[in-house]
């Protein structure tokens, strides 16, 4: 499955890369991309995990960027 | 302004104004007779209301692990001047690095805006009409058939049929075109154009998903997934730069009293100029300055009706070397017409060849057909019988009780009837009654509006090469390849044949070179994709197209592949100066303050300074569109 999620506060570009990586680095993400100046994050993964995978790329966003928030 | 903006707008007043009388009083000496722990607090203060929020993500970045961090950098610093006595200094970085960051967000805000605003053509509901009511629905909820109401102005939501009404439609968010077009029962609307003066009712035949504003809106913010050679350099140079900065600034702190000795005094200056390295260290201006170019780029195009896939695409295109064309339908129009009657009687002539065309569907006979009628003739069908077709070669028919042959030269030398060869380039067809030759039928497709200027200026853009690709034959290609004046032209090429040729064609290609095939997105996909660069024009509705190519023209326009390479080469300059600009400032400052000439004021400036105005001239791009 690939979704899209709409970032809020995204404000420093280097964060973005970062969150990307973080987020590309969760077992089970098959691609993921943060785009910056939309503001999107897009996950791919597979159906069962979608769920957790979305939970633990939340937690590395806040991590990255404290402000930043994922709109689920 | 958004509120988080205006929250660090007011803190950053009210620290300015206890900082600035601080400021006067540290220079007139009025603070000299405090004791050091008292100027420390006064100081902190105007500090603490202007960085408070910087300090906290630095703390809570480093219970995660992550030390290069702008905030932690900035923390350190500021803390580093604090240490060193040099209190004004620390104050004022923290300030101006708040400034900074205010304007850059408030920049990166305006250009977010600018490109939402040009995206602006998603439809925001659509009118249903169900059992003679109309309810506002989201476009989103409407299926297949349904009959949609659009009212003068409003956009179209779903690809559909007009049912009922008549009106002009305005295609400019699609295609860039701005002449209105006109839409009657029966005839295609796309989503996302705007309604003009009727109101129309249509019956849709896509889902909201498949429409073509969904398309291209989801085209466009893919865009950014396939990232260009600078941009991943960029980034990949960004992960080693703030930690080769932040550990030549730990030798500098470190290194420097070793070498130069000379006690406490020296031991603090070092510690400066460390300092100033930590806040040059962040690669904020660079990594967000080259995305943002090629956004710029994608957007200015979009704006023509130009849909580029990738920033990388962007990259190759501006490289552009060799420009490949199909011939059919990209430099010619696609539709045949009757040029010229080759006979003593010619209404007698095209009376004969289209009752014996009657019955077929092949395009040559359907234009036959259109002169026939467009000259006041009547087709009869019932003069005409026993219509055989033979295939490669033409027709044979029964018209007015006389034996009919229609069809090419082969087909007379194998009936034996004896005829002039004509070597006229275009579609010839032989007409013979009874086995006596009557005459022939030109038949050519027109070249398209635009097309010699389409190569003209390629050349001019410095394309080396400009080849064109046909399956048609040889003199009626080189008719048109002179006409257009395309440097190579290779004819009777069977379809399979067009990727051999343009596999030839890559070989020989420069070194950094790129090859780019315009062709009109049907039965190309396979040379589209063999290509550096495939560009698919008159997509309008034809997903096969959006798929296939790289590059999308919206419109029939083949000048536009002059327009895309244009708007990429600016972009690619924006790109470099960005990057130039960004790298060569923070190296002057760095260098400089190594050598303690430069400031902890220049180091902000060379961090979020220069990031605004790396920002303003990716912006430049959107603006300047010709």
């Amino acid at each position: 499955m690939k979704k899209k999620f709409k970032l809020e506060d995204l404000d420093c570009a280097n964060c973005a890369a970062k969150m990307e990586e973080a987020i590309k680095e969760i077992p089970g993400v098959v691609s993921a991309s943060v785009n910056f100046l939309a503001q999107k994050l897009m996950i791919e993964a597979a159906d069962e995990e979608f769920d957790d995978i979305v939970k633990k790329a939340a937690e590395c966003i806040s991590r990255v960027e404290p402000d930043c928030k994922i709109i689920l | 302004m958004s509120g988080k903006q205006k929250k660090i707008l007011v803190r950053i007043i009210i620290s300015a104004v206890m900082f600035i009388p601080l400021l006067v009083a540290e220079h007139t000496g009025a603070l000299d007779r405090l004791p050091a722990p008292a100027v420390f607090m006064i100081f902190l203060i105007p500090y603490a209301v202007a960085g408070y929020d910087v300090v906290k993500k630095a703390c809570t970045n480093i219970s995660h692990g992550k030390v290069f961090d702008e905030n932690f950098l900035m923390t350190i610093a500021t803390f580093g001047a604090f240490v060193v006595k040099e209190y004004p200094e620390a104050v004022a970085v923290m300030l101006f690095y708040q400034i900074g960051e205010l304007f850059q967000s408030y920049a990166v805000g305006k250009s977010r805006q600018s490109i939402a605003e040009m995206m602006d053509m998603a439809p925001e509901y659509a009118n249903l009409e169900e059992n003679g009511t109309v309810s506002r629905v989201d476009p989103d909820d409407v299926e297949i058939g349904s009959i949609v109401v659009v009212k003068p102005g409003e956009k179209i939501p779903l690809d559909g049929i007009v049912t009922e009404g008549e009106t002009m439609i305005d295609t400019s968010a699609l295609t860039g075109e701005s002449v209105p077009r006109r839409a009657t029962v029966g005839d295609l609307l796309y989503s996302g154009c705007i309604n003009g003066s009727g109101t129309v009712k249509i019956r849709t035949t896509k889902e909201y998903d498949d429409s073509t504003v969904a398309k291209i809106l989801e085209l466009v913010e893919n865009a950014g997934e396939k990232k260009a050679r600078v941009e991943n350099f960029i980034t990949r140079f960004a992960k080693y730069y703030t930690p080769a900065v932040t550990f030549s600034a730990i030798a500098l702190a470190v290194g420097g009293p070793l070498i130069s000795g000379g006690g406490l005094a020296s031991v603090s200056n070092w510690l400066m100029r460390a300092c100033t390295f930590l806040v040059v260290s962040c690669p904020c201006a660079l990594v967000i300055s080259v995305p943002l170019g090629f956004f710029g780029g994608i957007g200015a195009a979009s704006k023509q009706g130009i849909l580029i896939k990738g920033s990388n695409y962007l990259e190759l295109i501006s490289r552009t070397d060799t420009v490949v064309f199909d011939k059919t339908g990209t430099l010619t129009k696609g539709e045949f017409r009757v040029n010229r009657i080759m006979a003593a009687d010619e209404d007698r002539l095209l009376y004969l060849a289209a009752h014996g065309e009657s019955c077929s569907t092949h395009p040559i006979a359907l234009s036959i057909l259109e002169e026939y009628e467009r000259r006041g003739g009547k087709l009869d069908t019932g003069r005409v019988s026993d219509v055989k077709e033979i295939a490669g070669h033409g027709i044979c028919a029964m018209v007015d009780g006389r034996s009919m042959l229609l069809g090419n030269i082969k087909l007379m030398d194998e009936y034996g009837v004896t005829c002039e060869r004509y070597k006229e380039s275009g579609t010839l067809v032989y007409v013979a009654a009874d086995g006596h030759f009557e005459g022939a039928l030109l038949i050519s497709d027109g070249i398209k509006e635009g097309a010699a200027e389409a190569i003209r200026e390629l050349k001019a853009l410095g394309v080396n090469r400009s080849v064109m690709l046909t399956g048609d034959r040889n003199e009626t290609a080189r008719a048109v390849s002179e006409e257009l004046k395309t440097d190579i032209c290779y004819a009777e090429l069977l379809p399979g044949d067009k990727v051999t040729k343009v596999e030839e064609l890559l070989r020989e290609e420069r070194k950094g070179g790129c090859l780019v095939f315009a062709g009109d997105g049907i039965n190309d996909a396979p040379v589209l994709a063999r290509a550096d660069v495939g560009i698919a024009m008159g997509a309008m509705g034809s997903d096969a197209a959006i798929e296939a190519a790289d590059i999308v023209l919206m419109d029939d326009d083949i000048r536009k592949i002059g327009t895309v390479i244009g708007i990429s080469r600016r972009t690619m300059g924006i790109v470099r100066q960005n990057i130039v600009f960004a790298l060569g400032v923070k190296l002057l400052v760095l260098v400089l303050s190594a050598f303690g000439a430069a400031n902890m004021w220049a180091a902000v400036f060379a961090d979020v300074g220069v990031c605004v105005l790396a920002i303003l001239n990716s912006m430049r791009n959107l603006k300047e569109v010709h």
